[in-house]
C-alpha cells in the first residue's frame, strides 16, 4: 500500500515537473535556446499570487493574475533579452538566460525580502481514503490539471494553425519563413505558453502548502529541465514522459528510508544513465547535421 | 513591350567580408520560365535568397510587380504572390503530407479558396493524395519534391522561384519534375528556375542568364544560349 501511495504522489509531483518541463522543451524546440530563467518565472508567479491574495483574497483570482503576470514577463524577457541575440552564438544566449535568472531572483529579494511568504489560502488540505490508502485532495487536483494541460497542449499543437506553425518553426526556421510564417511571432507565442504553464505549475506546488522565496523556482526548474532532457529536449511527449518518470522515481525513493536522504542524487543519477544509453533522451531525435 | 513581373537591379550581396553577388541585374516577365545557370558557388542560390528576403543585399534592389521588396522580410513576401521552393526541398518531415500542404497556405485567409486549391493540388499530384496522412519524412525523394512544389502552389503564387528541383533525382523523375515546371507556365504562372542540369533547364525555358562568380556573363533566349559554343563547353558537356 505504501508503494501505491508513493506511486500516486509520484504521478502528481511528476505532473508538476512535466508542466514546467513543457516550457523548457517548447522554447528549446522552437527558439533553439535553453531558457534557464524559466524556473524564476515560476517564482514571479508565486509573488504575483501572494500580492493578489493580499489585495483580493481569492485563489482562482490569484491564479489568473499569476498567469497574466508570467505571460507578460515571459514575452518581455524574450523580446528584450533573447530576441536581440537571435543568430548569436549559443553560449552568449545561455549566459544571458542565466543573467536574467539572477536578475529576477535579485529583484524579487529586494522587493519582498528574504523571509518566506506563506500562501496558506492556496493550500488544499484534506484527503480521502480507500481502505488504508490515503490520497491528498491536492494530489488529485494536480493530477486532473496535468491531464487537462497535456491533452489541451497536444490538441493545440496538432490541430491548430498556430500549433502547426510551431512544429514547422521547430523543424526548419527558414523553410517556415518561406511559408509566410512570422517566426518571431511564433517564438513569442511559445514563450507566452511556456510562461502560462509555469504559473499553473506554481499554483499546483502551492496547493501542497509551500511558501515562496526568491529561489522558489530554482530547484523545480532544474528538476524539470532534467525531466525535459530525460524525455528528449525539444519533444513535447518527451517532456511529459520525463516529468512523470522523474516524479515517480523521486516519490518512490523518498518512500524508501535508506534512499530518502539521497533522493536528489538518485534523480540526477537516472539522468546520467539515460543519457549514456540514449544520448538524445527517451523520445528525442538525434539531429543530423546537414553538410 | 512585355510585362515585367520581377526586376532585379545591381544587387551586391556579401557574406561577411566575402562578396557573393557583384552587381547582378536581370528581369523576369509575366508568363515566362527564366533560368539562372552556372557552376557551384556562382551565386545562384544567393540570388534566390535575396529575391525572397531570406538575406538582404548591401546595395541594389528587387522590384516585384513594380513594388520595391528589397527589405521586406521573407514571411511577408509569400502573401504578395511570390513563393520560393528551396534547395533540398525542406519539407517538414515530422508533419503529415496534408499538414505540409496546409502550411503552404499559411498566409491565406479564405478557407473556401484554400480548399479548392488543395483539391486541385491533390488531383495534380495523385501520389500525394494517396499518402495524405503519411509523415512527409517517409516519402521518397521524388515525392518530397512533388510535395515541396505542391506546398508552394497552395500559396496561390504568381511567381514560383525554384532552386534545384531536380537535384538528387533519378533520370525518370527529373523528366517528370521538368514536365511539372512546364505545367506551371501553362497554368499562367511565372517561373524563375535555378538548375545544375543546364541542358534540361534551357530546353524548357524562354530565356536564361549565365552566372559566373557572382556576375552575369551571358543572357538571352534559352534556345540561343543552348547553341552558344561557350555555354555548350562549360555547362552542357559538349
Amino acid at each position: 500500500m505504501n508503494f501505491i501511495t508513493a506511486l500516486i504522489n509520484g504521478l502528481s509531483a511528476g505532473g508538476t515537473y512535466a508542466i514546467i518541463a513543457l516550457g523548457y522543451t517548447m522554447v528549446y524546440g522552437i527558439a533553439k535556446m535553453l531558457n534557464f530563467a524559466h524556473g524564476d518565472i515560476i517564482m514571479v508567479g508565486g509573488y504575483a499570487m501572494y500580492l493578489t491574495l493580499l489585495a483580493a483574497g481569492h485563489p482562482i483570482l490569484a491564479l489568473i493574475a499569476a498567469i497574466v503576470c508570467c505571460v507578460v514577463l515571459g514575452v518581455l524577457v524574450e523580446r528584450f533579452a533573447y530576441k536581440p541575440l537571435r543568430g548569436a552564438s549559443p553560449l552568449a544566449v545561455l549566459i544571458t538566460a542565466i543573467g536574467v535568472s539572477f536578475l529576477l531572483q535579485s529583484v524579487a529579494q529586494i522587493a519582498f525580502g528574504t523571509s518566506p511568504k506563506m500562501l496558506s489560502a492556496l493550500k488544499i488540505g484534506g484527503f480521502f481514503s480507500i481502505g488504508t490508502l490515503k490520497i491528498d485532495y491536492s494530489t488529485l487536483v494536480t493530477l486532473a490539471v496535468t491531464v487537462l494541460v497535456m491533452t489541451g497542449l497536444t490538441v493545440f499543437v496538432k490541430y491548430s494553425k498556430t500549433g502547426r506553425a510551431m512544429v514547422a518553426v521547430s523543424e526548419d526556421r527558414d523553410a517556415a519563413l518561406l511559408m509566410g510564417i512570422n517566426t518571431n511571432a511564433i517564438i513569442a507565442v511559445t514563450f507566452a505558453i511556456g510562461s502560462a504553464l509555469a504559473a499553473v505549475a506554481c499554483y499546483l506546488m502551492l496547493t501542497k502548502g509551500s511558501s515562496v522565496t526568491a529561489t522558489f523556482g530554482a530547484m523545480p526548474g532544474i528538476k524539470a529541465f532534467t525531466a525535459a532532457v530525460i524525455g528528449g529536449i525539444g519533444s513535447i511527449p518527451g517532456a511529459m514522459l520525463g516529468g512523470i518518470l522523474l516524479g515517480v522515481v523521486e516519490s518512490i525513493s523518498l518512500s524508501i528510508p535508506a534512499l530518502a536522504p539521497y533522493t536528489d542524487a538518485v534523480e540526477f543519477a537516472i539522468l546520467i544513465v539515460i543519457l549514456l544509453v540514449k544520448p538524445a533522451g527517451l523520445l528525442g531525435k538525434m539531429r543530423r547535421e546537414k553538410v | 513591350m512585355s510585362d515585367v513581373l520581377l526586376k532585379v537591379e545591381d544587387l551586391n550581396v556579401y557574406y561577411g567580408m566575402i562578396q557573393a553577388l557583384r552587381g547582378i541585374s536581370f528581369e523576369v516577365n509575366r508568363g515566362e520560365i527564366v533560368s539562372l545557370i552556372g557552376a557551384n558557388g556562382a551565386g545562384k542560390t544567393t540570388t534566390l535568397h535575396t529575391i525572397t528576403g531570406l538575406i538582404h543585399p548591401k546595395s541594389g534592389s528587387v522590384c516585384y510587380k513594380g513594388q520595391d521588396v528589397t527589405h521586406i522580410p521573407a514571411h511577408k513576401i509569400v502573401s504578395m504572390g511570390m513563393v520560393h521552393v528551396p534547395e533540398g526541398r525542406r519539407i517538414f518531415q515530422g508533419l503529415s503530407v496534408y499538414d505540409n500542404l496546409l502550411l503552404g497556405s499559411y498566409s491565406r485567409k479564405d478557407k473556401n479558396e484554400i480548399k479548392k486549391n488543395m483539391d486541385m493540388v491533390l488531383s495534380q499530384f495523385p501520389r500525394l493524395a494517396e499518402r495524405k496522412n503519411q509523415l512527409a519524412g517517409t516519402l521518397s525523394g521524388g515525392e518530397q519534391q512533388m510535395l515541396a512544389m505542391g506546398r508552394a502552389l497552395l500559396s496561390n503564387p504568381e511567381l514560383i522561384v525554384l532552386d534545384e528541383p531536380s537535384m538528387g533525382l533519378s533520370p525518370l523523375l527529373v523528366g517528370e519534375v521538368f514536365e511539372i515546371v512546364k505545367s506551371f507556365r501553362e497554368a499562367g504562372k511565372t517561373v524563375l528556375l535555378v538548375e545544375q542540369n543546364a541542358k534540361k533547364a534551357l530546353s524548357i525555358s524562354d530565356r536564361a542568364y549565365v552566372l559566373e562568380n557572382g556576375v552575369i556573363t551571358m543572357s538571352g533566349k534559352a534556345s540561343e544560349l543552348a547553341d552558344d559554343e561557350r555555354v555548350r563547353k562549360a555547362y552542357l558537356g559538349a
